[in-house]
């Protein structure tokens, strides 16, 4: 953990104030990247919680998906550390409400359960869950959606004998953001504008300066 | 590498003039293309097609054979804290590679560039468990800016271009060229070399906001008793002159941190002294009264700000860094203004008024009385027969006019040597800061030597650290290195104990060390050197280290359980240091 900061709250305050967040990481796509951004958490002892790495609107670059469970000041120090690393162009961090996010979940039942009991193939509906494969000895199901509702089916089938399953890192994308094609593009002919280049963190300290 | 640019430069005809080189050529003629000049490093297995192409190289390339390849990383270290230059470093696969992770982790620390290029098994046998096979990459990934693997020869110009680049751009660190041995063999058509000037995911400095040096010119211009606090930073940037205009405009006192230290002699009429932990006491004492405190190239080490909720509470802060990660990482800044301080600080000057403070700067002139009254008094004149370490500091000042380079391991001595030297030029204090290693002087001072070759490099050493990497006197035998030697012997390891006898009741639990006879040592190296425990014998020893020829190994036996005052004790503010050991 970070040491306390002046004239900010008490350790206590901090843990109150510990919630969920998404930091979203463009990035070229090299090799030992994603060691380079999951120690920037360990070193500091901060659990992740779930991480996708996968293409980006723009070709060539990499998008990190990484929840965590932290306070906000310990979530922009991290963002400042990832955006350190030479191969990262830029690292943003959002709350749950400023984004749109999924999950994705496959269950594995025995397909004899499935079909001697009606009310769990009314309950998959219920669900919004959709068959992937039917075997005569097992059928996959997959629901896509946020934790609370992948978790609730889970709760739901157990009882009738879930063999396996498995749940995906969380996606996610945010509300306000207008992509990084434009940012791109500063960044290859050096011409980065100011809120390419130092953004959100400068801007939102204009609000906290006082003479 | 991001070549969009680089290939945009290049013309079809630049494009055929290729030639064929080895891999292992490649990277000679990328060392050429970067203007290195010295090399320290150690052969191997899996890097021998290098030394072998090295071999055609000696006439423009200097190698310098170590005794351990944690000596070629210090060496490199001090080599590029001298010169301003990058520090390149040659190491084997497996051990070899591992040995560097102690001076990597300094270097990163330090902000220290540096290149280093180590030997990997074949490509094909990565992951097999291969003699001297170790997973490079991922055991220095979090003690390098940047590193990178090649297994193919093609890469070489390009990786190694990016390498000079992001080693000593912005804020300066150490980056890892992993290369395999079949790359290293490997033949191939070579464009003409060409250094990397730009990387997209990559921002060495940010922009600076104008708005923001307004304010603090603002705050500045405003301030009652601003206070300014320096670290390296003025120094990696090269912005001496610029801060000196900065502070003599201003009239702002300043003090440095250890690794700030030199940025401007020791004598200027606004310098105070220095901060930390073992600091000067007004500079941390009165960092809880000023108003403004105006941080330049510094980090907020916590040797410096001692506990953070007691550390200047009551002051504004602009924070000068060229690294966004360290604004507001320890200490919150007011007004930061990002950017290399060789820019912004002339920006700031331009719009600051010209002031003095001379109430506020006699505050700090009382602070030094009362300090050279209970402490420093004593350490440099002491009424004991012993010697201390103070005192020889004091002498060398003396005898080199203050001119020469002073190569500090980690300690008690080292925090002596810091508090005590003169100095007149910048980049003349090498030290090991942020990581504290001990056995970094006697292999920094050979590089250091070779970075300042005209200057005189002293290695003032504790009798602890020198155990630690003296087989670099073979190095200096070798390549007949021109080191002045001190080793300042308590026959404790000195900081340690001091901290024992203050904080765990005096128990001292094996900070006993015993030495060798040191003379006799360095007889053994074709060193010459003499030990001495008098002070009738002390200005013409250090006279005859000075003048000697060659290197020189000069043993002074200092008080045994002597410590090292003022001091902050650990998780105390900064306003809470004190001068005897009575006070802790």
């Amino acid at each position: 953990m970070f040491n306390v900061q002046r004239g900010t709250l008490d350790q206590n305050h901090y843990k109150m104030n510990k919630q969920e967040y998404t930091i979203t990481v463009y990035t070229e796509n090299q090799v030992g990247l994603l060691n380079r951004i999951a120690i920037i958490f360990s070193r500091r002892k901060i659990n992740i919680d779930s991480l996708n790495t996968s293409p980006s609107e723009v070709e060539s670059v990499h998008r990190f998906t990484i929840v965590i469970n932290e306070v906000e000041e310990v979530v922009r120090k991290l963002c400042r550390q990832i955006e350190k690393q030479v191969e990262v162009l830029k690292a943003y961090y959002n709350t749950n409400d400023e984004i749109v996010w999924q999950e994705l979940a496959l269950y594995k039942v025995s397909t004899d359960e499935i079909a001697a009991k009606v009310k769990v193939e009314r309950l998959l509906r219920q669900y919004g869950a959709r068959a992937v494969v039917i075997r005569h000895d097992y059928t996959v199901f997959e629901t896509t959606g946020q934790r609370e509702e992948t978790d609730a089916l889970v709760r739901v089938l157990e009882p009738y004998g879930l063999i396996e399953f498995v749940r995906s890192a969380r996606i996610a994308i945010i509300k306000s953001s207008v992509g990084f094609h434009e940012k791109l593009q500063q960044f290859e002919y050096r011409e980065p504008s100011e809120s390419t280049m130092e953004n959100e963190f400068l801007n939102d300290n204009e609000k906290v300066f006082s003479m | 590498m991001e070549t969009v640019a680089i290939q945009q430069g290049q013309t079809e005809t630049q494009k055929n003039q290729t030639t064929t080189l080895s891999g292992s050529e490649a990277v000679l003629q990328a060392l050429l293309g970067e203007g290195v000049e010295t090399i320290f490093g150690y052969p191997g297995g899996a890097i021998m097609p290098i030394y072998d192409a090295l071999y055609d190289y000696t006439d423009r390339l200097n190698h310098i054979l170590v005794r351990h390849e944690q000596g070629a990383i210090h060496a490199a270290q001090g080599y590029a804290r001298t010169s301003g230059k990058t520090g390149v470093v040659f190491a084997t696969s497996g051990p070899g590679a591992t040995n560097l992770v102690t001076g990597l982790a300094d270097a990163m620390i330090d902000s220290t560039p540096i290149v280093a290029i180590t030997g990997q098994v074949f490509a094909h046998l990565l992951g097999t468990d291969a003699f001297q096979e170790t997973d490079v990459i991922n055991i220095t990934t979090p003690v390098t800016k940047w590193n990178y693997q090649v297994t193919d020869a093609t890469e070489i110009p390009s990786v190694l271009a990016k390498a000079f680049y992001i080693a000593g751009s912005g804020r300066p660190g150490p980056v890892v060229i992993d290369i395999t041995k079949n790359a290293q063999l490997q033949k191939f058509p070579s464009p003409p070399y060409q250094k990397c000037t730009h990387i997209r995911s990559y921002r060495p400095s940010p922009i600076i906001r104008k708005e923001f040096v307004e304010q603090a010119a603002k705050l500045i211009n405003e301030a009652q008793r601003p206070f300014v606090i320096f670290g390296q930073g003025v120094i990696l940037g090269n912005a001496e002159k610029e801060f000196i205009k900065f502070i003599e405009k201003s009239g702002i006192p300043c003090a440095w941190t250890i690794l700030g230290m030199s940025a401007i002699p020791t004598d200027h009429p606004l310098a105070v002294g220095m901060l930390g932990m073992h600091g000067n006491y007004g500079p941390n004492l009165l960092t809880n009264e000023c108003d403004v405190l105006i941080a330049v190239g510094m980090r907020f080490d916590d040797r410096v700000t001692g506990r953070l909720d007691k550390y200047a509470r009551q002051a504004k802060v602009i924070h000068l860094d060229i690294d966004p990660a360290e604004i507001d990482k320890n200490v919150k800044a007011t007004v930061p203004v990002w950017g290399n301080c060789r820019e912004t600080l002339p920006m700031l000057t331009a719009l600051i008024e010209q002031k003095y403070y001379p109430q506020w700067l006699q505050k700090f002139k009382d602070c030094q009385l009362k300090e050279e009254e209970k402490v420093i008094k004593e350490e440099l004149n002491p009424s004991g027969e012993i010697l201390t370490m103070g005192e020889v500091i004091n002498v060398l000042n003396e005898l080199t006019d203050a001119e020469a380079v002073i190569v500090t391991d980690v300690g008690q001595h080292q925090m002596v040597a810091c508090r005590y030297s003169h100095f007149k030029q910048t980049r003349s204090n090498i030290t090991s800061g942020g990581l504290g290693t001990m056995g970094f002087a006697l292999p920094a001072a050979i590089g250091a030597k070779f970075g300042a070759p005209h200057r005189t490099v002293v290695a003032v050493i504790g009798d602890g650290g020198f155990q630690m990497t003296l087989q670099e006197l073979g190095t200096i035998m070798q390549f007949k290195t021109n080191v002045k030697i001190i080793i300042l012997n308590n026959q404790f390891l000195g900081m340690v104990r001091q901290w024992q006898q203050l904080f765990h009741e005096k128990r001292y639990s094996f900070v006993d060390i015993t030495s060798p006879d040191f003379v006799q040592v360095a007889k053994g190296f074709g060193i010459s050197g003499q030990s001495i425990d008098q002070r009738s014998q002390l200005r013409d020893a250090l006279k005859e280290m000075l003048d000697h020829p060659g290197s020189y190994l000069l043993e002074v036996m200092v008080g045994k359980e002597n410590n090292v005052f003022p001091m902050v004790p650990q998780g105390r503010g900064v306003a809470e240091i004190v001068l005897s050991k009575e006070e802790v």
